[in-house]
């Protein structure tokens, strides 16, 4: 499952959802990304998204991931719009039979979303707003899977 | 008609996120002129490494026909997550 959201979730409950009704599945693994406050630097993260085309791209992130990995399944829930620090922005988890590939199907979709997939990131803070581009660590995270 | 949209600090340099351009260029070079010599900020903005072009929802890395429904989208460095 894959959603975008302009409301703020609660990890738990989606996790728990997420590892219901499995009797293959040995291994989940989840990774949720919450907004940074920088040490009062940001007050509000905004989120904007390409409706359609956004949802798009990251389900064919998803299915590569999904044939690369051997995954059971796999959840994505990305708010957009303003985000508060401390609240979660992203959500992903991964079923796998085995831990391994549980684990680096999370890795592998959080080093895509935060650099392949259509977002735009916006950092309010007590000097204005500036926008969030990916940074030289973003660029290298993802070419460790090529 | 062709629907332009920006996205992220493009329509902050546009000044505006969406707008129709009439009649629709034939070409994607003739829309990217166009928009430059409207706004030559904005059009070394668009040209600039990292900005990619998604046509009708797809990317297109070189120049491609537009149609009278195209939907151009100017997509500046992804940052999510």
């Amino acid at each position: 499952m894959i959603s975008l959201t302009d409301q703020g979730f609660d990890p738990g409950p989606l996790l728990s959802g997420f590892c219901r009704g499995r009797a293959e599945t040995g291994a989940v693994a989840s990774f949720t990304g919450l907004a940074r406050a920088e040490g009062g630097e940001t007050r509000i993260l905004e989120l904007e998204a390409y409706p359609g085309f956004t949802e798009a791209q990251i389900s064919a992130i998803a299915e590569t991931a999904k044939a690369r990995f051997g995954l059971h399944d796999l959840m994505i829930i990305h708010r957009i719009g303003q985000i508060a620090p401390g609240e979660p922005i992203v959500f992903v988890a991964t079923a796998a039979a085995h831990r391994r590939a549980a684990f680096e199907a999370c890795d592998y979709l959080m080093d895509y979303l935060k650099s392949r997939a259509p977002f735009w990131k916006k950092e309010h803070g007590p000097d204005g707003a500036r926008w969030i581009e990916p940074k030289a660590q973003d660029h290298e995270d993802i070419a460790r899977w090529a | 008609m062709a629907r332009v949209l920006l996205f992220g600090r493009l329509s902050d340099i546009a000044g505006w996120r969406e707008k129709t351009v009439e009649p629709a260029p034939a070409r994607l070079s003739d829309l990217r002129a166009r928009l430059a010599a409207e706004d030559p900020a904005l059009g070394e903005a668009l040209g600039a490494p990292g900005v990619q072009v998604a046509l009708d929802q797809v990317l297109v890395r070189n120049d491609a026909a537009l149609s009278a429904r195209s939907e151009v989208a100017f997509l500046p460095p992804m940052s999510g997550g």
